[in-house]
């Protein structure tokens, strides 16, 4: 059941199929040589940096990772990876990164996405792609409006945003992409910031070890359209009364000198933030991304006040294992050998009742 | 008694044997050519199931056959009603035949409903066996019988049977340990012992088959084959089936070969299994479930052991998604759908243009527009294959002629798509998909190479001498771009739906070039080696009945029937809708008329005449039934008198 370390874990049963890089690489293999596009000072620099970054690590056969996208302005990201890549269309993503990676166990294969093309247009391949644990890495960058159509509100938007398409403010409520991935069963959900390289390269590393499905909310920065939006939980000083880190294993405390600290109310059975005092210590919950039942991942997710961020986790909220989409249907065409032989065409066709017509 | 012998215009369909009297012991037994039945209940009766087993008794015999399924999109539909009549036709013949039949020569009628939705279709004199238990007043008010059609004289010009099957049935089965509805479930099976009997059936294969379909329950295994053999027992004994016919093995109609019967459906999953093969690369189906093309998930599903992979969406879009990633891997992919399921994919199609990847969209075509009617057939797709997307996004067309044709219609997709890396439409329908006939199994040296060569390293030098890999750098000859799946080193490449630069791949907003690629994608599509069309025309008619998909055994069948009255015409029939055969123009233009019959308004015959600017002539049908010969043949009549 539940594991205990988080360190590597998982490492040699996720990537167990896909091969090996022969050479050591740098970070420059996996640039291509195409010129990156995005506006100046957008979010995806530092994302697009931190992937390169990380991927010698994993120290995987650049031949064997591919880079699967939808629309949208952090879609780009695959032409920028010196890998196999394919920019597909809006939504559609997951369903695309489904067939590939569940024919080709050899790959290690991520998706990258948006709030707008994951959580709207696509919101229905995200949670079965979810469901199934399909053994993909789904990078969602959430910047809580849609760039590359010039600023409208998008899924994650909150309540009475103005934008150009809500000039007296968004009635949508916004969709929690962490809440709505425990929703959909997801065995792996973290979430990270975009510009804390090193805490979202220990993010990718996490997922890349995850067998199954694993979302990662990367908060991004769109200093186009919706400048500052996590800023909050960017600034040093803000971000200390802010920002939740979770760690496996740790008591979840947080903000100056970890005064604060996350208890349940025995009383409604919810999450709620305390002011650590002795008599409370021992009642501060220990974070268990383990854990069999989604409950406090789930609770955890609701923290947040979601206008002004307050209380935001960072960090996995869960990881757990469970059978992996691709390798049971792997397993099951080698059982379907086993029971009745390899396929011979022949006699398939031959089947069922015949008769024969003689010259 | 009333015998059937075949019309002069149904005797134009093949050799006919005359009728002759065999005295059998007590009971007389005559010579028949062809019989067309047509087997009618409820939908819970099990009528599907009685057509399937008489089809199979009829193909192990050795005749010619051809089916007609017709069922209600409802699983259940109201018990006794006129939408929930469930009726399975079959035509069987001592000669090769093309069709179910216009007009059954016998119907089962397993309840009013039954009755009174296909009377209608019987010709006078033609043989009705009732289930007179189930002519109760309320079932007869039920369908608006006013009075007992048994009773009142309108059946006075047919030769009925009146035989109270579930009462037979619930006697034969008394021994049993069965509750009263449990035995009543066996009368198909008493309707098929007694059907079996009139037409020399062999019944060996459908108690084999009983047995095996319930062998996990031998009781009810034991009682269906009791059922099954009181009505043959029933037939044989009673006063009231003085005569039973012979159809004799159709040895002239087969070439000589090994035969199954099979459905258009059951065909297509076994091409495109075959296609897998021939190809060397592994099936990927990627699908979600939809009336009539389902059976396809569910037979390719049973094959994991040929290396098959098949995917259950979560909708129409990830399963055609799911497909193009499996075809980015290296896989044979294909999607299987109906018309509402192609509306869905259609980006994902030109995002497949785009990329130029091979893949297969099996579209099952049924009634539209909209849900329209799902289990019935149609022909109204061609054009949203042909244009149902954004831009110009050109794709293969092409479409079987009968059930067994859907075999070699999925090899010819799979070769179109794996030699120009483009996704290819293979339109079949309801008709094709459900009937079946029987089908000479092809030795596998028969099938066609399909293997294809992933690329495997550079294919251009840059100017300064570098060797790199060009995604799409075309082969001269086919325009095709290269395959280079992911896992081959030093190909690592981005493709994606934005307009790319013609060689490199890369992303390009350039005028000039978009033009290029447009004309470049259409010039790949039209430059497809098609056959040429063959026409069929012993006797320079002047004009030419055009045709494609299931059409093509009531087209023939009617142009056999002409022919046979003396008249000359010509027909062609189409597999390749996209591009047409490069002689298409030039047959056109041979002929004074042209017609073209469908089942839709018009999609083919509007093609033709945009390119061709030949006055082709539409003869329509959309009533979610293929054509018949008869009508049909009146219809070419006029064409060609006119």
């Amino acid at each position: 059941m539940a594991e205990t370390s988080t360190e590597g874990r998982g490492t040699i049963e996720a990537l167990s199929l896909v091969p090996k890089a022969v050479a050591r690489q740098s970070m420059k293999d996996f640039k291509s040589d195409q010129e990156v596009r995005w506006c100046p000072g957008c979010g995806d620099y530092a994302i697009l940096a931190a992937v390169q970054g990380f991927m010698p690590e994993l120290g995987l056969a650049k031949e064997n990772i591919v880079f699967v996208s939808g629309i949208g302005c952090s879609s780009r990201f695959p032409y920028y990876m010196n890998t196999y890549g394919m920019h597909s269309i809006h939504g559609r993503a997951p369903a695309i990164a489904t067939g590939l990676a569940s024919s080709r166990p050899d790959l290690s294969v991520w998706v990258v996405t948006g709030d707008g093309d994951a959580l709207s247009i696509g919101g229905n391949h995200l949670i079965h792609a979810l469901r199934r644990n399909v053994n993909l890495k789904i990078l969602l960058f959430n910047n809580r409006i849609y760039g590359l159509t010039k600023g409208q509100y998008s899924p994650t938007s909150e309540v009475g945003k103005i934008t150009k398409s809500t000039p007296m403010g968004s009635l949508d409520a916004p969709f929690n992409p962490v809440s709505l991935a425990i929703g959909a069963e997801a065995s792996f959900v973290a979430r990270t910031v975009d510009s804390d390289r090193k805490h979202l390269t220990e993010m990718l590393r996490q997922a890349a070890a995850h067998p199954g499905t694993a979302l990662l909310e990367i908060y991004q920065n769109c200093n186009i359209f919706n400048d500052g939006a996590f800023d909050v939980l960017k600034d040093r000083q803000s971000a200390e009364e802010a920002v939740i880190r979770l760690e496996h294993g740790q008591p979840i405390r947080f903000g100056p000198d970890n005064a604060r600290g996350v208890v349940r109310d025995a009383r409604t059975g919810d999450l709620e933030v305390v002011t650590v005092t002795p008599e409370n210590e021992a009642d501060v919950l220990v974070h268990d991304a383990h854990a069999a039942s989604p409950t406090n991942a789930f609770a955890l997710s609701r923290l947040a006040d979601p206008d002004t961020l307050q209380g935001t986790p960072i960090g996995v909220f869960r990881s757990v294992d469970r059978p992996v989409y691709d390798t049971q249907m792997a397993d099951q065409l080698d059982a379907a050998i086993e029971q009745n032989g390899k396929g011979d065409l022949a006699t398939l066709l031959a089947g069922g009742d015949t008769w024969t017509v003689v010259g | 008694m009333t015998s059937q012998v075949s019309s002069p215009a149904e005797q134009a369909d093949g050799a006919v044997v005359g009728e002759q009297r065999k005295p059998a012991g007590r009971k007389d037994v005559r010579r028949l050519d062809r019989v067309i039945i047509r087997f009618a209940g409820d939908s819970g009766d099990g009528m599907q199931l009685t057509g399937d087993r008489f089809t199979s008794e009829t193909a192990a015999f050795g005749n010619d056959l051809s089916t007609l399924p017709n069922f209600p999109a409802e699983i259940r539909a109201p018990a006794g009603t006129l939408p929930g009549v469930s009726s399975f036709q079959l035509h069987f013949a001592d000669h090769d035949i093309l069709t179910p039949g216009d007009a059954p020569n016998v119907l089962v009628a397993m309840n009013p409903a039954a009755l009174k939705a296909n009377i209608n279709d019987l010709p006078r004199g033609a043989e009705i066996i009732v289930n007179t238990d189930e002519f109760t007043k309320r079932a007869m008010q039920k369908v608006g019988y006013a009075a007992s059609p048994l009773e009142d004289g309108s059946l006075d010009g047919y030769n009925v049977h009146p035989v109270p099957l579930t009462t037979l049935t619930v006697e034969a089965l008394k021994e049993f340990e069965l509750t009263r509805k449990e035995a009543e479930r066996s009368k198909n099976m008493f309707a098929l012992g007694l059907l079996s009997w009139m037409y020399h059936r062999p019944t060996e294969g459908t108690e084999t088959f009983l047995r095996s379909k319930f062998a996990k329950k031998p009781d009810i295994a034991a009682a269906n084959i009791a059922a099954f053999r009181a009505g043959w027992n029933f037939g044989e004994t009673t006063e009231d089936f003085a005569v039973s016919y012979e159809v004799a093995p159709a040895t002239q109609a087969f070439p000589v070969g090994t035969y199954r019967n099979i459905s258009g459906n059951l065909a297509l999953a076994y091409g495109l299994v075959a296609a897998s093969r021939q190809a060397d690369l592994p099936l990927f189906l990627g699908s979600y479930p939809i009336t009539p093309a389902s059976d396809i998930l569910h037979e390719l599903s049973k094959h994991k052991n040929f290396g098959v992979r098949t995917f259950q969406a979560e909708d129409e879009i990830a399963g055609i998604g799911a497909a193009l990633g499996a075809a980015f891997g290296g896989s044979l992919a294909v999607t299987t759908t109906s018309g509402p399921g192609v509306a869905l994919k259609s980006e994902t199609i030109g995002l497949a243009v785009s990329l130029e990847l091979p893949l297969l969209i099996v579209d099952i075509q049924r009634g539209g527009p909209s849900t329209g009617l799902p289990t019935k057939t149609e022909q109204a797709d061609l054009l949203q294959a042909m244009y149902g997307r954004n831009g110009e996004a050109p794709v293969p067309v092409i479409a079987p002629r009968t059930p067994a044709d859907c075999f070699e219609a999925a090899l010819e997709a799979a070769r179109i798509a794996l030699t120009y890396r483009t996704p290819v439409f293979l339109l079949s329908d309801g008709y094709m998909a459900n009937g079946s006939e029987p089908w000479r199994i092809p030795e596998l040296d028969e099938l066609p190479d399909l293997r294809v060569q992933f690329a495997q390293g550079p294919n251009h030098t840059l100017d300064d001498g570098t060797e790199v890999f060009w995604p799409y750098k075309r082969d001269q000859q086919t325009l095709a771009r290269p395959w280079a799946i992911p896992g081959t080193p030093g190909l690592e490449h981005r493709i994606g739906g934005i307009e790319k630069q013609d060689g490199t791949g890369n992303i390009s907003y350039d005028p000039a070039n978009h033009d290029l690629m447009v004309r470049t994608r259409q010039a790949k599509v039209d430059g497809i080696d098609v056959p040429d069309i063959e026409v069929d025309d012993p006797h320079g008619a002047r004009t030419l009945v055009l045709g494609w998909g299931s059409t093509y055994g009531p087209i023939t069948a009617a142009v056999r029937r002409l022919r046979a009255a003396g008249e000359s015409i010509a027909q062609a029939h189409l597999r390749h809708l996209n591009p047409f055969p490069g002689n298409l123009g030039t047959v056109l233009r041979r002929y004074d008329k042209v017609v073209v019959p469908e089942m839709n308004l018009g999609q083919l015959a509007t093609l033709i005449r945009a390119k061709y600017l030949v006055d082709a002539r539409s003869y329509n049908q959309v009533n979610g039934m293929p054509f018949k010969a008869e009508q049909l043949a009146t219809a070419l009549k006029e064409a060609i008198d006119g």
